[in-house]
């Protein structure tokens, strides 16, 4: 097994390790880096557990190879709070009830964060298609989208005062 | 076996404090301050920051110094001999450290046999032969995750198949012996009545119309995101073995390794750290677990075992497959008279069934419903298979959902027989809010119902009797509508542990409260969380009881080294018992509190009452200590003569069990061309008596509703004729997503236990129970004027279509 060395900017510090060829982005977030806020819970992409962005792009990270990192930037759930103030998504979910065993939440946190990015005022039916590769058992999803919606307003609100100071 | 009513009439005493009077109201009780947070309040969840931060730990987060990893090799048959199995070529790989086979166990002291929860046996690991598909074979314990995995494929078994037999009716021919390690050379396992079969017999003799259906609740898999898995650790000086386990039952697993191992059971600490789904999956042990532990003991190291989603949707945590025939009698007024139910239960390999012991069919004899009834019968066998052993709940009270979905189908075609309204024939033949405590023809005493107060609100909630105009009107066009109905009983919080145990253990559970000399407290319970939000619940129960904010009291669970022994959390028990064990402790504590109360402000006890926070002098409330000052002269200024300190624990056996219940309706639109079913609306009234948390109820209930939505529409485990598992992925099992999940809308009536101190039941299974039959109700509503009484679950597209076209609406 042919061994690498990579070098990946993880929620904004730069890190560098050798990894087997084959290892896949979500063990070497998980047990080289010990970010196991990211998750597994499947092996065939149906899930979504494991989502992380990379190079700005949420990907499922059970299905990226970390060589295909190399020189790019890795954001995950640990990454998500700045300066230990929750991203308003973070706070959807707490307040809106969006999460019951947790196991899901982080991929699912990524996955909304970037939809909202592309698109930050969805419709309700756009968040239920924009979050339909990620799983869910425990909530039935209404108060994950009710989540979203929050976070949605919130961001948009701190975009519109972010251009009143500019 | 056959269970017999009489023994339920001693009942356990009623705790004080338990609702006196039982009325159905609209309205959350609420009797405490924001400050405090006690029952009632929305409190946004204590163990959130943790999950929305990537800081939850669950076991495969688990990372010990030295960890070795195990893999499982598989069986590709579901019943062949093994004739031989070469593990040269895995041990030589660089990094393997050891292979463990059946007979390693066999060598070990007997351990490649272990016990089931019904009190059968299981292989842990096989020696002569494999009876299903993706049986556990042998383990390879390795240095790192993808060693193990590399070389579970250099293990060479040689097998020599045997013809399988997948058909449970095939089964009880007994020309294929599944389980030929037994005596008795047969695959029917037990046989199981309740009720009274010669007045059931009276009653379908007289009846004015007897409808019959039969009708197959298929197997399915509770598919928690998480997997299961452990990390065993074993320390060889200590003698220690720590056991992080996805269970939800730790306590007694810890007893049960102890007696399946021989390891004194002070030395085995089973931890169940955050745990990622449960639904029922994580209650019994499966053979990875032994196998994990073993692969510790035997290296003297920590081992981790993690399955992969194949594995497990292959192997373990499956639930239902009650093959169902049920006929239902009503007399000319169109009252239900009796039932009479005959089922086949396919157990798969082995009885490992998660049930009471002296339930092997569970709870099903509370399959006559919400319908008062003269008379009912219902009798079960349990038959062997070659599949993997199944029978964990999926969110499920032992079998109430199989039995809720056959008398909510029956219900429906008795209605349409008689060409009747649905509801209306349900509100006739409700028990009436005035006949609780109920008891039942299969010798169930129900607590308490209102069943015609949440089917009205239902009704109310989308306006019923317009949209059977709409569906007329549509009808008349030739579109396809349908409503469905179910108002089901729930039967959850086993106790009372006169009935109810687990391999002997019995059913109670546990709570054990310490206050700090600042107020704050620190609880710990026998149950264990798997995302129903105990942090915060249980903490509102003792704010409710004593009056410390539900933010100063830290809520454990899972570690059974610290917590009080307990049955641990599945088929809705929790609140039942445990919560109710935390009512009765932080009660214990009240009582002391008041001692110091009295002491302090130099009355008698009696001359003080209680005010949400406080002791205080009747008639002068100004002369009062509040809980945090009483916790602190616990520690520093208690009486002369008493014990120091302000602590409490409560082991609940209940009087009874609880009867949530609920009614849901549902409105389908289907088409034409392709079958395909879409739930346009779905309305749930619920009654889970008091409410902790509403915000905590509705997160509950709508989980639920999704689980119940998926085996009606979507999932379902598939076996092809030799055994092999066809929905092994979930790109083949389809677990339903954020577009398939309709926008549920929640309404609630709140009827009180009576037996319960805090006058609740149990919710977070309800809505699994009593969705399934509103959605196919709502189908079958839609199709019965082209000739159609029933379509099994779940209910897909291509079922649909060929009804369709069988009745010549498509081609």
């Amino acid at each position: 097994m042919s061994k690498h060395t990579v070098t990946v900017t993880v929620n904004g510090q730069e890190v560098t390790r050798e990894v087997d060829a084959r290892t896949l982005l979500v063990h070497f977030v998980r047990e080289d880096l010990d970010l196991t806020g990211t998750h597994i819970g499947c092996d065939t992409t149906n899930c979504g557990a494991c989502t992380v962005h990379l190079n700005g792009t949420a990907v499922k990270s059970c299905t990226v190879f970390a060589v295909q990192a190399d020189g790019g930037t890795v954001e995950t759930i640990e990454g998500l709070a700045a300066g230990g103030e929750l991203h308003p998504l973070q706070e959807g979910f707490w307040e809106k009830h969006g999460l019951q065993c947790g196991y899901c939440t982080p991929g699912m946190i990524m996955t909304a964060k970037e939809l909202l990015a592309n698109n930050p005022s969805p419709s309700e039916d756009e968040i239920r298609w924009g979050i339909s590769g990620n799983l869910c058992r425990c909530t039935g999803y209404n108060k994950i989208v009710e989540a979203i919606q929050y976070a949605a307003e919130k961001l948009r609100a701190q975009e519109s005062t972010e251009e009143v100071v500019a | 076996m056959t269970h017999n009513p009489d023994s339920r009439q001693e009942m356990h005493p009623v705790p004080e404090g338990a609702s006196a009077t039982v009325e159905t109201t609209d309205d959350v009780r609420v009797t405490t301050p924001d400050t405090i947070c006690g029952m009632g309040h929305r409190m946004k969840r204590k163990e959130d920051p943790r999950f929305i931060q990537g800081k939850g730990r669950y076991v495969d987060d688990i990372k010990l110094p030295g960890m070795l990893y195990m893999d499982i090799v598989r069986s590709p048959y579901a019943h062949a001999k093994i004739l031989s199995i070469d593990a040269s070529e895995a041990l030589a790989t660089p990094g393997v450290l050891a292979v463990i086979t059946g007979k390693d166990l066999q060598e070990a002291g007997d351990l490649h046999w272990m016990p089931t929860l019904m009190s059968d046996t299981q292989m842990v690991l096989p020696i002569d032969k494999v009876v299903y598909y993706a049986q556990e074979v042998c383990a390879v314990v390795a240095t790192e995750r993808y060693i193990a995995a590399d070389a579970i494929e250099k293990v060479f078994v040689d097998y020599e198949p045997l013809d399988p037999v997948v058909d449970p009716f095939e089964a009880m021919k007994d020309e294929i012996i599944v389980r030929d390690d037994k005596e008795e050379k047969t695959n029917h396992i037990w046989h199981w009545e309740a009720g009274d079969e010669a007045a059931t017999d009276q009653v379908f003799a007289e009846a004015a119309t007897v409808v019959e259906e039969s009708m197959h609740i298929p197997r399915i898999h509770v598919a928690s995101i998480e997997t299961c898995g452990m990390v065993a650790n074993y320390d060889p000086v200590m003698g220690k073995m720590q056991l992080y386990m996805t269970t939800q039952a730790p306590h007694a697993i810890r007893t049960v390794f102890a007696l399946v191992s021989g390891l004194p059971e002070q030395k085995i600490q089973v931890i169940s750290p955050d745990i990622g789904g449960g639904f029922g999956g994580k209650v019994p042990v499966y053979p990875g677990y032994v196998v994990c532990a073993v692969a510790s003991l035997v290296t003297g190291k920590p081992v981790k075992w993690i399955e992969d989603r194949s594995e497990n949707l292959q192997a373990d945590s499956f639930a239902r497959d009650y093959h169902i025939k049920a006929q239902m009698a009503a007399d000319a007024d169109g009252r239900i008279t009796g039932l009479r139910v005959k089922t086949l239960a396919d157990n798969g390999a082995a009885d490992a069934a998660a049930n009471p012991s002296k339930f092997p069919a569970g709870l099903y004899s509370i399959c006559t419903g919400s319908y008062d009834m003269k008379a009912a019968h219902v009798a079960v066998d349990g038959v062997y298979t070659n599949k993997p052993p199944g029978g964990v709940a999926y969110r499920c009270s032992f079998r109430v959902t199989e039995a809720v979905h056959m008398i909510e189908r029956m219900a429906d075609i008795m209605a349409h027989e008689r060409g009747e309204d649905p509801a209306d024939f349900r509100l006739r033949n409700f028990i009436g809010p005035d006949q609780f405590p109920y008891e039942s023809p299969t010798g169930w005493e129900y607590d308490s119902g209102n069943y015609e107060a949440a089917l009205q609100k239902a009704m109310d909630m989308l306006d019923y009797r317009a949209l059977r105009q709409e569906q007329a009107e549509k009808r008349a066009r030739g579109e396809l509508m349908g409503i469905g109905i179910s108002s089901f009983t729930e039967v959850v919080g086993a106790g009372p542990s006169r009935d109810f145990d687990i391999l002997g253990i019995k059913m109670f559970d546990s709570a054990e409260i310490r206050i700090h000399p600042t107020g704050k407290a620190i609880a710990r319970f026998g149950t264990k969380s798997q995302g129903q939000g105990h942090e915060t619940t249980y903490a509102q129960i003792i704010a409710e009881e004593l009056g410390i904010p539900a933010a100063d009291i830290e809520v454990e669970e899972g570690d059974t080294d610290t917590a009080p022994y307990g049955l641990g959390t599945y088929a809705s028990r929790s609140t039942p018992t445990a919560g109710a064990a935390g009512a009765m402790a932080a009660r214990k504590i009240k009582a002391k509190a008041r001692k110091i109360a009295a002491y302090l402000l130099e009355v008698g006890e009696d001359d003080l009452e209680w005010e949400t926070d406080r002791w205080q002098v009747k008639g002068s409330p100004d002369q009062h200590k509040t809980i945090q000052e009483i916790s602190f002269a616990a520690y520093t200024n208690h009486p002369q003569g008493m014990e120091a300190g302000l602590e409490a624990t409560d082991y609940y056996d209940p009087p009874n069990l609880t009867f949530p219940f609920g009614s849901y309706i549902c409105v389908v639109d289907i088409d034409k061309g392709t079958g395909e079913v879409h739930v346009r609306r779905f309305v749930a009234v619920d009654d889970c008596g008091h409410i902790i948390n509403p915000m905590v109820v509705e997160g509950q209930i709508e989980g639920g509703l999704t689980q119940g939505l998926a085996p009606a529409l979507y999932e379902e485990i598939v076996y092809d004729e030799y055994g092999q598992n066809l929905t092994g992925t979930l790109a083949d099992y389809l677990v339903p997503t954020a577009v398939e999940s309709p926008k549920w809308e929640l309404g609630k009536t709140i009827t009180p236990s009576p037996h319960h101190p805090l006058g609740a039941k149990g919710v977070g299974e309800s809505p699994t129970v009593g969705a399934p039959p509103a959605i196919a109700n709502a189908v079958v509503d839609a199709l019965w004027h082209l000739g159609v009484r029933h379509i099994d679950i779940p209910i897909t597209p291509e079922k649909v279509w060929r009804v369709l076209r069988n009745a010549g609406v498509n081609d």
